[in-house]
Formats: C-alpha cells, structure tokens, sequence
C-alpha cells in the first residue's frame, strides 16, 4: 500500500487493539513483477517468505523452476477501489465471531467480491505479459504453472497463519493464471485467516499478499533430500528418499520411498535400499494429477540413477551452504530437461532434529598434537569395532 | 563359529617337508622351549608380504624386518601400548604377533614416547632430508662390496703399502659388512614408519569421531601425496614411450622380448632409458622380499611390455598423463568439504593440526617403499647373487643359486673354507659338504611352497590394537571374526575394506604371481593375494582390484584410488573363492564383492 491508496480500515472492527502495525511501505517500490532469477534481499516485504525463499535458492544458484513474483504493490492496487473497501467493511462488521457457520458465509462473500472485482488494467497487463515471457523462455505456448499464495506480514510472528496459503497446480494459459491470482489475493480472507486474526488481535491490513507464478515440474521422480545422516547426525552424508512421479506419495507416506545415503564429498553413493513402490501421483493427458498404480519392473527398480543421486547430492549440499545450516530439501527429476541436468529444487529449509542438539566439540580442549597422539595410540579406535 | 584359530602345534605340514626347521633360524620357529608364550598368542600368516614359502635368505630379510619395526615400537620411541610384532616361521610361512605393553607399565611410557617421538614430529623435515641421504649413501655402499673371485696373487700395492691384509680376510669383511649394511636399511625403513602411522591414525581418529560414518578412503584421500616416488617408475615408462613415438621406433616394441634399438633414434632412446632407469628402474615385480622377484633393470622385458602397452595407448589417441593439477585440486576440495562440514573453529583447529601433520609424515610412509623395498632390495639380491656365482665360480657350490638354501650363519662357513684353502692353495669341501644339503633343502621347499599355510593361529586378542596390524594389514577385529567365520559365510559374498570407491561388473582374473600380470585383458577384475606397485601399468586396463590381504594403504589400494579403480582390499579368501572367468560385481564404496 503506498500513501496515495486509500487505507483499508477495519480497526474500529476489533474489540481490544492488542496489537497493532502498519505495513510499512516503501515509495520506492512500484513493480508488480520480480522475477525470481532477479530477486534481491529488498524485495523481501513485497514477495512473501514463500517468493522470497525461492528467490534466494535462485541466489544460490540453485535449479529453481523459473517463475516470477507478483509482488505486494499488484495486490495493494486493488484496494484503490473504494467501493469494494466498503462493501469489504461492511461485511467484516457483521461478523460474529463465535458463529463459524455464518463466518464461513461471510468470507465466501467477502473472496467472491476479490475475485469478481476488476483488477487495474496497470496490474492485468503486467501479470499477462510475465506470463507471457515465462512461456516464451520455457519454449512451450501455454506453459503449465503452480500459482502460490505467499503473504508477507512485516512484523508478524507467523505470516503463514495470519494469511492463507493457498496453492494452486497445473495452472494452465493466461485467463486461468489471472483468476487463480486472484483467489490467491482472496485467500487473506478465508474463515480461517479471519479467525486466526481475529484471536491474535491482528490487523487484517497487516497482511498483504504476494503471489508466485513458477513452472509445473513434470517429474519422472521425486523425493526429499536431508543433509546429513539421520541416524547418527554425520553431516559428511545426505540421506535421500525418492518414488515415481510426483512428490506427494513420498510427502504423505503412501509408499516406502527408495531410500539412499549418498556421500556429499566423496560424492558415491553409500547405501541404498530399494523398496517396492505401489502408486505414483502422475500428470494425465488432460493435465490432472492422478494417482496411478505402478505396474511391472518400475515397482522394483531404483527411482533414481547415481548420477542423480550425486547430482541431489551437490545441490542439497550447497542450500546447505547458502543457508548455513542443514537443509531438508525438496527435489524432483524435470522429464523436460536432459538426463544429467534434470534435477529441480522445490523447496529447502532448516532441518530440524539433529540441528536443535547441542553441538558438541570433537577436539577436548586446545589441540595438543603430542596428547592427541598419546589418547589415540593408548585407546585406538577400533576397540569400539569389537 | 569357532572363536579361536587351531594351535601352531595342531597345524599337520605337508608330507615329506619333515626336517624343515633347518631351514631358519631355531629361534624362529614354534618350539617346546617357549610353549606356553606361544600357545597363548594370536599369530597371522602375513601373506601380504611373504604369500611363499621363504627360502633361507627369504627368511633373512623377514627377520630382519620384523625385528627393525619391533625395536623402533619398543626400544627406541617407547610407543606407550605396544611392543614389538613377533614373528615365526611355520612350514616356510611368516606368522606375526603383535606384543601389548602391559596395561600397568603404559603410563610410565608416555613421557618417554612424548619426548623421543616429539623430537621427530618436531624435525621431520630434516631428519628426513638426512634420511634420504643415509638410504642414497647406504645403497652406495651395497653397490661398492667386492664380491668378486680371490685373485690368484695380491695386488703388488698390497705390498708396497705394507698392508699386510689380504683378499681373502676381506672378502669375509665384506660379507660381515653387507649383513650390517641390509641391518641399517631395514632400521631406516622402520626409523619413521611407526611414527607416521601413529600421526595418521590420530588424524583418522578425529575424522571418525567428527563423522562416524567418514569412509576410510575419504580421509586417505586427505593424506595422500600427489607426486609421490612410488608413482615415479611408472610415469618414466610413459615418457619412454612417448619418445619412441616422437623418435619414430614405436614399432621395435612391438616384441617385447626381442627390442632392437638401432641407429641413431635407438641410441637416443637407449640414453633416455639410461638416464631413467637409475634409480627408477631398480623396480621389483614383487614386494622386493623374494629371491624370484624380477627386477625392472635386469628384466627389460617386463618394461618393455609396459612401454608397449603404452604406445599403443598413445596411438589410439589416449591421453596417459597422469592429471596432476585435477589431482590436487580434488584432494584440495574434500579437505575443504569436510572442514567447512566441522561444527566449530575449535574443531578446525584440530583437524588442521592433524591433518597437517598428517601430510607432513607421509611422504616418507609412501615412498618409504620405494628407496627400501625396491631399490636397496634390487641392490641386495643383485650383491648376494653375485656372491653365490663368485663361490660357485671357484668350486665352492655346486651352483649359483645354492646360495639361496644356506642360511646366513652357515655362510660363514663356506667363507672361511674359501679363504682358508685360497690361502693354503689346496682342495676345498663345501660343494661335496653341501651339495646333499642343499638337495634336501630345495626339496622340502618346493613341497613347504605347494602347500597352503592357514590364515591365522591360536585365540585372537577380543579388541586388536597394534597400530601397524590395522593399518598396513588391515587387520581389525572385525576382520578376524570374518576370517573365522568365513566357513559358514555365504559362498558368493566376501567382505573386505573399501579401498577404492565405486561398483562394477566384470570377469574375473586371478593372478598369483608377478609373471602373470601380462595375461590381464583389457577390463578384467584383477584378484591377487597382494599386489605390488610395479603392477601400476596394468592399473589403466583393469575394471577393478581384489586382493586376499591390505588395508586402506596398502599398495593395491593407494594405486586403486589413483588410477580411479574400485578396489575391495583384505578380503581374505578372494583367491580362493574367486575363480578366474567368475563374473563378479565389486563394491569399492562398501567393501563387498559378489560372485554372480
């Protein structure tokens, strides 16, 4: 929102104020557009933590599908219409906020009034020419999409509560983008996020709302990667989980994934333990996922080759590297690019279990080169081996 | 499964080999004299370095080996928990022991071992400078013992200089001063070795503990030297063949048997190979232990089949150099890998110091082998050949090689009868006096040589922790326990150390003697008790390397990773289970291989 829009005003909605701030906005600011291999730290507040994420794997040269960003300056131009502010208000007065089933009513008319309202030609025109470019650079007409929600609100603890997140697969031509855009703008108002808020005492305003636009990836395989080995915390190994198609038969544990524990220096793969995959969630003909039963060799054969498994290897290792930290890392094998060259990056975040242990030091102390040589000869390692 | 190894006064020889102790030494062998020490031990064959039956002077430089590592562990550095390795032959074959420290006396080492070894961790650079002028000065003086037949009459200059000492007191002075000299080499192959392992060991002790599951190759990776001296005879070979390319004689290698180096291009080549060949061809086709091993300089066949395999590389358009800068830069970015992966500057610290360490002691432990085993052996065998054909020359033996069955005590002997009746100028009696010996003894060899000796002997200790048994034999408690089950084992898996990464499927080819290393074909599994680095140029056309015994540096498994080769090392049975044609798949990343 910049000066010159008018301020959507619910404060007088909530009961107590216990919480309170305004978005900050910079004037300097004005693209509806950042694309994600053009992502700078600054765009953070307008692109959300799920934009901004991507943007940065991106940074670190990480194979990202390509997309772009609609950024939180689009989304505040729809509120430069100030009857749909009012009608929005009105409605949010309404709102009684121990009757669930009258506020599911109301937030569906609330994202119908988004969503039927007409976007600035401004904004329109923008989002269709990236579009537009996407497909060009990706050689393909109409260039299959996800569109993502991904708010962003400054200041909030937990912008992915406070805001919706809404996905939206296999998004397919320009009218089609625009729309889901829009229910992705409307998502902010979801019984749900208009509860959440209300019992936090957050500002609905405190929310606004990015979008993401990235290339569907049709994967012959996919799995997570971790970035070190889960039963011992080496972080010399990444421990990688892989199935048939897409990922969400390894996500929501509908098979035993292929599983493999791949050396990240010497870049060889370890171990691996081939399991029998029943299903796969695949794309159809007519562009809808499916979930489909796997029949013949594929069930019994690895899901991965060792050229990919070295090359998921490097590239969780090198999230790892950007951020920091161990990584948990969403990965998949683009049926559209060459073997070799194949591997995406869907997603990468901290990992959680081994990361919260308390560090503990392998050298006791300052190194003392004659001491150190004295403890091991006196306690050799392979003791432990007997 | 059996949790010990049969008694060494269990173990039934082959027949007709009865009398076979008078071969060694009485003190090498089991005996009633110390039972119940011996009884109590665990003894392995070392078939990595003595897989034959030993002859009498075999046995010399084993002796003299163990005894020179031994003494550096016990008498000189005071390394706080072991002693020496002891040894015994048994029917012909070298059994070792490593000897514990007491547990109560360790401590009281350790200030000793801190100050004697930290004198050399502290000056390693020098000492070693100075050892590698010791080892030059020492072969010099091998070359320069007079061997040669008792003159018929003293030199007139012995007379006009008063000297009074004549050629036959000399040559007994000069076979006195060739056992001392074979005695100082083999102390200075053990000078740092023992140190070296122990700085390498620490480094891999806090890699392990940093990362439990670090692959033993990874950290060997770290430590190894990029131009190293073991390398060196190979790449002479490649840059012969290069320049009898460039020269235009490639084709005179076609027979490696039959070389004729004509004209002006042959006499520039033959000065290429002259100036190579001192000291890199003093290469052994063995280990440098055996009276059989063939030496590079005095068989130009077994180079020369390399040179042409060579060429023949080169002419397909192949590019044999060996990729120095990919080399270093490889080994750079693991080490870096795994410092970035430490999870504090306390613990980088550490891992510099050691691994700083690390690199500074290995370049001895690596090229160590070459100036002993190779060079001052291919000097040694050269020198006792020449005694023997000296002694068989003027009638004391009956042949040249008889020398090989007397032992080194007994030479003495045919020494003085030489001298005593060169002096007297009358009849001597060795060659009737050995002659029925030396019959005797070839016999029980040849039948202690077609028998197969057992892998190990009495109860092994619960934990191994002699620091040369695990890292230059591989020897760990997992692997004896493997050794003793290995009857109830499957038949087609064998599990050994993941010497060399990677997994490839291929044929099989055993190979039991350095000879036969020619009749390798392009992508065979080579399976051998051991390999020997002379073997490096047939590295390039195998798929991959089994070997019976070895640890993570032995030969076979620094050569493996430098040539990029998967290698599983220490199997124990390789070459028994394995048959040459067997299809097998070999894991170097997990230490399995399976017969298919």
């Amino acid at each position: 929102m910049c000066e010159s829009c008018p301020i959507v005003d619910w404060e007088h909605e909530l009961p107590t104020v216990r919480y309170f701030t305004a978005r900050k906005v910079d004037a300097a600011m004005t693209d509806h557009i950042v694309w994600f291999d053009r992502y700078e730290q600054a765009h953070k507040p307008f692109v959300g933590g799920k934009n901004s994420s991507l943007g940065e794997m991106m940074m670190a040269e990480l194979p990202v599908p390509p997309g772009f960003a609609i950024t939180t300056v689009a989304y505040d131009q729809i509120w430069r219409d100030a009857d749909l502010v009012a009608k929005v208000n009105d409605l949010l007065r309404s709102i009684d906020h121990d009757d669930f089933a009258a506020n599911r009513v109301t937030s569906q008319k609330i994202r119908a009034l988004i969503e039927q309202a007409p976007i600035p030609t401004d904004v329109e025109t923008d989002i269709r020419e990236a579009y537009a470019a996407l497909c060009t650079h990706c050689g393909v007409d109409d260039i299959a999409v996800a569109v993502r929600s991904s708010a962003t609100a400054e200041d909030l603890p937990d912008a992915s509560f406070a805001g919706q997140q809404d996905t939206f697969l296999w998004v397919v031509g320009a009218d089609a983008v625009v729309e889901n855009v829009r229910k992705c703008w409307s998502s902010i108002f979801t019984d749900r996020a208009i509860a959440y808020r209300h019992a936090q005492g957050y500002l609905h305003q405190a929310i606004a709302m990015s979008v993401g636009i990235q290339k569907m990836v049709d994967p012959i395989s996919s799995g997570v990667a971790f970035t070190l080995n889960p039963t011992n915390g080496d972080r010399s190994q990444v421990a990688i989980d892989a199935s048939w198609g897409l990922g969400e038969a390894v996500v929501s544990g509908e098979v035993t994934p292929d599983n493999f524990l791949v050396d990240k220096v010497l870049r060889e793969v370890i171990k691996r333990e081939i399991s029998e995959k029943g299903t796969e969630y695949c794309l159809t003909e007519s562009g809808v996922v499916e979930k489909l039963e796997i029949v013949g060799d594929r069930r019994t054969e690895p899901s991965v080759t060792d050229e990919d498994l070295t090359a998921i290897a490097i590239l969780a290792r090198r999230a790892e590297k950007h951020y920091g930290c161990p990584q948990d890392v969403e990965w998949a094998l683009d049926k559209h690019l060459p073997a070799g060259d194949n591997v995406v990056m869907l997603q990468s975040r901290p990992e959680t279990v081994w990361s919260q242990k308390p560090k503990t030091s392998v050298s006791s102390g300052s190194y003392d080169p004659m001491q150190s040589i004295v403890s091991t000869l006196v306690s050799p390692l392979h003791k432990k081996s007997s | 499964m059996s949790n010990s190894f049969p008694s060494p006064f269990e173990i039934e020889g082959p027949e007709g080999a009865e009398g076979w102790e008078e071969l060694y030494p009485y003190s090498s062998s089991f005996s009633n004299y110390r039972k119940d020490y011996e009884d109590n031990r665990f003894w392995f064959w070392d078939s990595m370095h003595w897989g034959k039956a030993l002859t009498p002077w075999d046995a010399t430089f084993m002796e003299a080996a163990l005894a020179a590592l031994s003494q550096m562990n016990s008498r000189h550095y005071r390394i706080p928990p072991a002693d020496g390795v002891d040894f015994r032959i048994l029917y012909g074959y070298a059994f070792l022991s490593p000897v514990g420290v007491d547990p109560s006396q360790i401590e009281a080492r350790v200030p000793q071992f801190m100050e004697r070894a930290g004198h050399y961790f502290g000056n390693w650079d020098s000492l070693y400078d100075s050892w590698l002028d010791k080892v030059k000065t020492t072969i010099a003086e091998i070359e320069s013992i007079d061997f040669n037949p008792l003159p018929e009459m003293e030199e007139l200059e012995v007379i006009t200089s008063g000297s009074a000492i004549g050629s036959g007191g000399k040559l007994m002075s000069e076979y006195n001063r060739f056992r001392d000299l074979i005695m100082h080499a083999w102390q200075y192959h053990f000078e740092f070795l023992n140190l070296g392992y122990a700085a390498y060991l620490d480094f891999f002790g806090f890699c392990k503990e940093a990362f439990p599951s670090i692959p033993d190759l990874g950290i060997a990776k770290m430590v190894a030297g990029v131009e190293v001296d073991l390398f060196r005879p190979n790449e002479e070979l490649k840059v012969l063949a290069q320049k009898a390319i460039d020269l235009g004689i490639a084709r005179s290698f076609d027979d490696p048997n039959n070389v004729s180096l004509d004209g002006d291009a042959g006499a520039q080549w033959q000065a290429a190979w002259d100036e190579a060949k001192d000291p890199w061809f003093n290469f052994t086709s063995g280990n440098g232990f055996y009276h059989f091993d063939k030496i590079w300089v005095e068989n130009p066949d077994i180079p020369y089949t390399f040179i042409k395999d060579y060429i023949e590389r080169i002419e397909a358009g192949e590019d044999i150099s060996r990729p120095i800068e990919a080399i270093r830069e490889e080994r750079d970015r693991v080490v870096g890998e795994y410092r970035d992966l430490l999870g504090s500057d306390e613990d980088r610290e550490a891992f510099d110091g050691k691994l700083g360490l690390a690199r500074v002691v290995f370049p001895y432990v690596e090229n160590h082998n070459f100036y002993i085993e190779h060079w001052t052996m291919s000097v040694v065998w050269r020198k006792l050949k020449e005694l023997g054909a000296t002694l068989a020359k003027d009638g004391l033996l009956a042949n040249a090689d008889d020398l090989l069955f007397i032992r080194r005590d007994e030479v003495h002997e045919v020494l003085w009868d030489y001298y005593a009746n060169w002096a007297v100028n009358a009849p001597t009696a060795s060659a009737a006096h050995w002659a029925p010996i030396v019959e005797r003894r070839r016999a029980i060899h040849a039948k202690l040589d077609a028998w197969k000796a057992p892998k190990a002997l009495g109860a092994p200790p619960e934990v191994i922790t002699e620091p040369f048994t695990i890292m230059l034999w591989g020897i760990t408690s997992e692997s004896v326990n493997n050794w003793l089950g290995s009857d109830e084992g499957s038949e087609n898996e064998l599990t050994g150390m993941a010497a060399s990464p990677g997994s490839v499927e291929g044929i099989a080819r055993i190979i039991y003697e350095p000879d036969e290393v020619n009749d390798l074909e392009q992508g065979e599994i080579l399976v051998a008790p051991i390999t020997a680095p002379s073997w490096a140029p047939v590295f390039p056309k195998i798929q991959a390397c089994v070997t019976d015994i070895g640890g993570m540096m032995s030969h076979a498994a620094i050569v493996c990773r430098e040539y990029g080769v998967p290698a599983v090392t220490g199997t124990g049975f390789g070459t028994d289970k394995i048959k040459t044609g067997d299809r097998i798949r070999v894991d170097g990343s997990t230490g399995k291989v399976t017969i298919l």
